[in-house]
């Protein structure tokens, strides 16, 4: 008796070790545990046995199917976990339904990664006109009339006295014109010259930033343009400051960065010389100040301005400014 | 502007290597764009042997040259140079060479003989003067040797990009100082040993200035007897070193020492002057005159004029004039030497839009004391080659009170120090000034240098200039990076700029694309997008100067960009669009008054719903699309409460009647309407060749953002459960829906949490003027769960409401 119930037991989980799929699970429930199973036949014929014998034996059986059981059980998770049947799957391949995502002008995504270095600096964002005042373009950043200055920026003019701004320079002024020191602003904005070709479009975008306070020094003009180069593009980026001349700065300082594309060594980018110019700099000229009523024996500070679309060309390997303002899909949407 | 090596190489006797001395003066401040050998065309110019001359078997004075150019094979060349013979080395051009005369040297066959290259004298190559044979080089040479190894014919001419500051250095002389400074060597000035006895000039002219504030000195002398011709090699090779074509040796000599010195100078054909003598005036109003170039200028009161006894010969300190030109039969020539005030100069030049090498170094300020010096090199070196003779004696009418001094400054070392954030001693700042001709002594006050600047630093009026010179003289280098020590403080930024950032932000989410076009369009634009003839919109800001009429005016609408936009994709086939734009328009106050500025928000789709996808088929886009975008945009920034009203037949702009909205918020009690928005209208439309219907929308940002509500408050919701139910009513076809919703949702209802359109029908089963549609009501309560039979019957009550204000029936 007791060998027969152990070969019930072997036979079962033998069974169910080898069961696939939820037929074959259940074909084997059925033979051992169902109505007529082999299992449930052998209980029925417990009753038949000598009484003594009846109460070890029952004990024996009921252990077994326990264990069949739960065998039943344990194959039929495994089952689950284990499998599906392919026909009833789902293609996860295919695309799901459409989400269309717009895209950031990359104007705009450069511009926001510029003015977000500076804020975390410290500046405030400051705004102004986009058509503009001789004065305050011009005159009032120490620009006069008659000046050869005038001609590094070929302006567009809607009257004698009127510009579309040549920088976002101008928002300097109007900004000292309002504070007074201590004054941490970047400007950023769009700027219109009198130029076309592939690398000048008669509309583009500066940034340009002010810091005036006491004891403002050119080291802290070099020291907080490294900082941002370097947020930028990356701490390797080299930079190297040259004297030049901008009339609301002195003195005045073109910022090159190493060129990114070749670092240093040469090429079409850079023009062979290793350099790319991205920044124009200065210490603000005391005749600027006294423009904006600023108190020059007291206050020194730094300007510094740069081009949206030459950063962002630099970025993103872009060889034509042209590109940014056609505004065409496939090129919208790389960025 | 252009210096060569070999012209600096007359005043540094240094060596002097173009690299170095690029790299030196680009980081002190006269940057070098580039470094170009002006002989680098000579290299397929090569030494070659001539091992064999004979006759031309067809021509009588052409000889056959066997000529050894280094490679495996001789090369024959046809030559007619009388002096070729067997053994000679001479320079041969190599087919491909480009020659000075603009020549392309190839081979070619002439009268049956092969002529692979050409066998050149001095003067075709233009190395030298001498044009009456083949150039003989070394015989030891090997042939193939390039001839600029074989001559050493190098000559780097740096093209440095001068800042307007820096008029100094507009002459060979000019960089040569700074070159000297920067490299500590010395510089040697061209001699100026020019005798000037006697006074004779006096008898022969005269100069008189009546206008002193523009002309405060006018330095004359006057050559007899000269010969014009071609200018002597030398003076020839100096000009074209940087590209400068020589004319004949009086203008090649006035020339060549305003590239020297700086100074321009101009020579008048003696004779040709009336009276013989120079009167410096303003010009007569309407005067016309004729510049060397051939124009015919009209001239005002305000231009100085150099003139003679009876007229103007010259635009002071910008043109000369045709009547007195220097021709191949001048026999005297005057020589003019002045300084011109550069205000006037730059005046009259952009007057005349007229600019030249004169007006360009005048305006920018020549040194005022280098008028004598100039006019004695002029004459030294006509003195020799243009076979004429000095009048003894010299004219220099000069007013001294109106004449730029330099400038002497006191400066402060602590506060030079201060301001470039480092620590030079006085006596370094003294040597580093003095090393550019600055005068400087040393003041009672150890912290105090007394400046004087050299004439001919016209740039230097502040202390803040000689802190720039000493800075970039110790070199922006040795200054040590720091950060400013500095309050900690923030100000709060204005709203636009944070409000704009969303928006952007919310339309990228909503599929659409940034787009930045141009702010000025065409002034027909306004007609295209049917701005009607009395709207602001019709005021343009006009651009004097626009680079092309498609960009002559200020655009007071973001749509003409947009299409513009559109249009250039459609032709790309880029055909389904969902773009947006914010910008400023600009809508003019008057004449020399700013216009307004107001930020824009504008938005376009065209083409696909959704993208082409297996999930559904193509659908083409309509107004609820871009209504859509629209509505979720403003829930966003918590402006709800929009209404959209058909705009007025006659009212409508680039939307088409019917198909067109105003979209109007109520804001302090009064409705503003903040955009439009619609399908655009097909004349519009047909302007920008799109062939496809296309949705737009135009809203006024900085009207929105001055309507964005403050922070929400929280609303508890309620914890009882909700009932849907539907209210399906027949409703004329006019009467919208919108007002039928609002009118439900202003019910004094509470129980009524929400109302949803669910469906809209007109068809077949419907009379032709009639519509059904079905709202679903929520209702709730916040005080306990609603009993069946109370909604039920509040709904009957609100359906009958509405079958009674609508004039609608039940289904």
């Amino acid at each position: 008796m007791r060998n027969k119930i152990e070969k019930i037991k072997d036979d079962a989980l033998q069974e169910l070790e080898g069961v696939s799929d939820e037929d074959a699970l259940n074909d084997v429930y059925v033979r051992y545990l169902g109505r007529k199973g082999v299992l449930t036949q052998y209980l029925r014929g417990i009753s038949r046995l000598p009484a003594d014998e009846r109460p070890l034996a029952g004990k024996e059986a009921n252990r077994i199917k326990g264990i069949i059981e739960g065998a039943v059980k344990q194959a039929g998770e495994k089952l689950e976990a284990s499998g599906f049947d392919p026909k009833d799957a789902l293609d996860v391949s295919l695309p799901g339904r459409p989400m269309e995502r717009g895209n950031l002008h990359p104007v705009t995504k450069i511009n926001n990664e510029i003015c977000e270095i500076f804020v975390r600096l410290g500046f405030d964002i400051a705004e102004g006109p986009e058509v503009e005042t001789d004065y305050y373009n011009f005159e009032a950043l120490n620009f006069p009339r008659y000046h050869p200055a005038r001609d590094m920026q070929d302006t567009l003019y809607v009257s004698d006295s009127i510009v579309l701004r040549t920088h976002t320079s101008p928002i300097q002024v109007r900004t000292m014109q309002e504070r007074q020191p201590p004054v941490r602003i970047i400007a950023p904005g769009k700027v219109f010259r009198c130029d076309s070709d592939i690398t000048h479009t008669p509309m583009f975008h500066q940034v340009e930033g002010l810091l005036v306070d006491v004891n403002i020094s050119f080291g802290d003009l070099k020291g907080m343009l490294t900082t941002f180069v370097h947020q930028m593009f990356d701490k390797k980026t080299g930079l190297r400051f040259r004297p030049s001349f901008f009339p609301f700065t002195e003195p005045s300082a073109e910022v090159d960065i190493l060129c990114v594309i070749c670092r240093g060594k040469g090429c079409r980018v850079c023009s062979h010389t290793g350099w790319l110019e991205v920044l124009g700099s200065g210490m603000v000229h005391p005749a600027v100040f006294e423009f904006a009523g600023y108190d020059t024996s007291k206050y020194t500070g730094f300007a510094f301005g740069m081009g949206v679309e030459r950063i962002a060309m630099l970025k993103y390997g872009i060889d034509d400014i042209r590109k940014f303002f056609d505004n065409d899909l496939r090129f919208l949407r790389q960025f | 502007m252009k210096v060569s090596i070999s012209w600096l190489k007359e005043y540094i006797s240094a060596g002097l290597d173009a690299e170095t001395v690029a790299e030196a003066l680009t980081m002190t401040g006269l940057e070098v764009d580039s470094i170009e050998d002006r002989h680098s065309w000579l290299e397929t110019v090569v030494a070659g042997k001539i091992s064999r001359v004979w006759n031309h078997p067809r021509a009588d004075h052409l000889k056959v040259c066997e000529v050894d150019i280094g490679e495996e094979e001789t090369v024959s060349i046809v030559c007619g140079a009388p002096n070729v013979e067997e053994g000679m080395m001479s320079p041969t051009a190599r087919p491909g060479t480009r020659m000075p005369d603009g020549k392309k040297i190839e081979k070619t066959v002439i009268r049956n003989v092969t002529s692979e290259g050409m066998i050149c004298s001095e003067a075709e190559l233009d190395i030298g003067p001498d044009k009456s044979g083949v150039m003989e080089l070394d015989p030891a040479i090997t042939p193939g040797t390039p001839v600029t190894d074989a001559l050493n014919l190098k000559d780097p001419v740096l093209d440095i990009d001068l800042t307007p500051n820096r008029s100094d250095c507009w002459s060979v002389i000019g960089v040569a100082r700074e070159i000297a400074a920067i490299l500590k060597t010395d510089l040697k000035y061209p001699e100026l040993d020019f005798l000037d006895a006697g006074d004779e000039i006096r008898n022969v002219t005269s100069v008189s200035i009546e206008n002193p504030v523009d002309c405060p000195r006018y330095a004359a002398r006057v050559f007899k007897d000269v010969k014009v011709g071609p200018s002597p090699f030398w003076l020839q090779e100096r000009l074209k070193s940087i590209g400068v074509r020589p004319i004949n040796n009086i203008v090649d000599t006035t020339n060549f020492v305003m590239l020297e010195m700086g100074q321009p100078i101009h020579a008048f054909d003696f004779d040709l002057l009336e009276e013989n003598r120079i009167v410096v005036r303003n010009a007569e109003e309407n005067e016309r005159f004729f510049t060397l170039d051939d124009k015919e200028r009209i001239l005002s009161s305000d231009m100085l004029m150099i003139c003679d006894g009876k007229k103007p010969v010259a635009v002071g300190g910008v043109m000369g004039g045709q009547n007195t030109e220097i021709n191949d039969a001048t026999k005297n020539v005057l020589i003019e030497c002045a300084y011109f005030n550069p205000v006037s100069i730059r005046k009259t030049s952009k007057k005349l839009g007229l600019s030249t090498d004169a007006s360009n170094r005048y305006e920018r300020g020549v040194d005022p004391c280098i008028t004598i010096p100039a006019i004695n090199r002029v004459c030294s070196i006509l003195s020799e080659i243009s076979g004429g003779k000095p009048v003894p004696g010299l004219i220099d009418e000069r007013f001294e009170a109106h004449t730029p001094q330099p400038a002497r400054l006191t400066v402060s070392m602590d506060r030079i120090n201060r301001l470039l954030g480092i620590q030079l001693d006085s006596d370094t700042v003294k040597s580093l000034l003095e090393s550019i001709e600055f005068e400087v002594e040393k003041s009672a006050d150890p912290d105090q240098l007394i400046v004087k600047a050299p004439s001919f630093r016209v740039d230097i009026k502040r202390p803040v200039d000689i802190a720039e010179e000493a800075a970039r003289l110790w070199g922006y280098d040795h200054i040590p990076e720091t950060l400013p020590q500095m309050p900690v403080y923030a100000e709060a930024p204005k709203q636009m700029i944070r409000f704009r950032d969303r928006v952007k932000e919310l339309m990228t989410g909503f599929g659409l694309t940034e787009t930045v076009n141009y702010c000025f369009v065409h002034e027909s634009s306004s007609d295209r997008v049917r701005i009607p003839e009395n709207d602001p919109r019709r005021k343009h800001v006009k651009v004097l100067n626009p680079l092309t009429e498609d960009q002559a005016v200020m655009r007071t609408t973001l749509i003409p960009g947009l299409l513009e936009t559109v249009r250039r994709n459609f032709s790309q086939q880029n055909r389904n669009l969902k773009l947006f734009e914010t910008g400023k328009i600009f809508i003019d106050q008057g004449k020399d008054v700013l216009p307004d500025e107001t930020e824009m928000l504008a938005g376009i789709w065209t083409g696909l719903r959704y993208p082409s996808s297996w999930v559904h088929d193509d659908i083409e886009c309509d107004f609820y699309d871009i209504k859509g975008v629209v509505e979720a945009f403003l829930e966003a920034v918590k402006l709800k409460t929009a209404e959209f009203t058909q705009i007025p037949a006659d009212a409508h702009d680039y939307t088409l009647p019917g198909r067109g909205a105003r979209i109007t918020i109520e804001s302090g009690g009064r409705k503003t309407q903040i955009g439009v928005i619609g399908e655009l209208h097909p004349f519009t439309a047909g302007q920008y060749d799109l062939k496809k219907p296309v949705y737009v929308f135009e809203i006024d940002l900085d009207l929105l953002a001055s309507m964005i509500p403050g922070a929400p408050i929280y609303q508890p919701a309620s914890k009882y459960p909700a009932i849907d139910r539907d209210i399906t009513l027949i409703l004329d076809k006019p009467t919208e829906t919108g007002t039928v919703q609002s009118y439900i949702e202003n019910l004094d209802e509470s129980l009524v949490e929400a109302v949803t359109l669910i469906t809209v029908y007109a068809g077949e089963k419907l009379p032709e003027n009639k519509k059904s549609v079905t709202f679903r009501l929520t209702y709730r309560s916040f005080h306990g769960t609603l009993e069946d039979e109370t909604i039920t019957a509040l709904n009957k009550s609100i359906t009958d409401n509405l079958i009674d204000q609508f004039d609608a029936q039940l289904p």
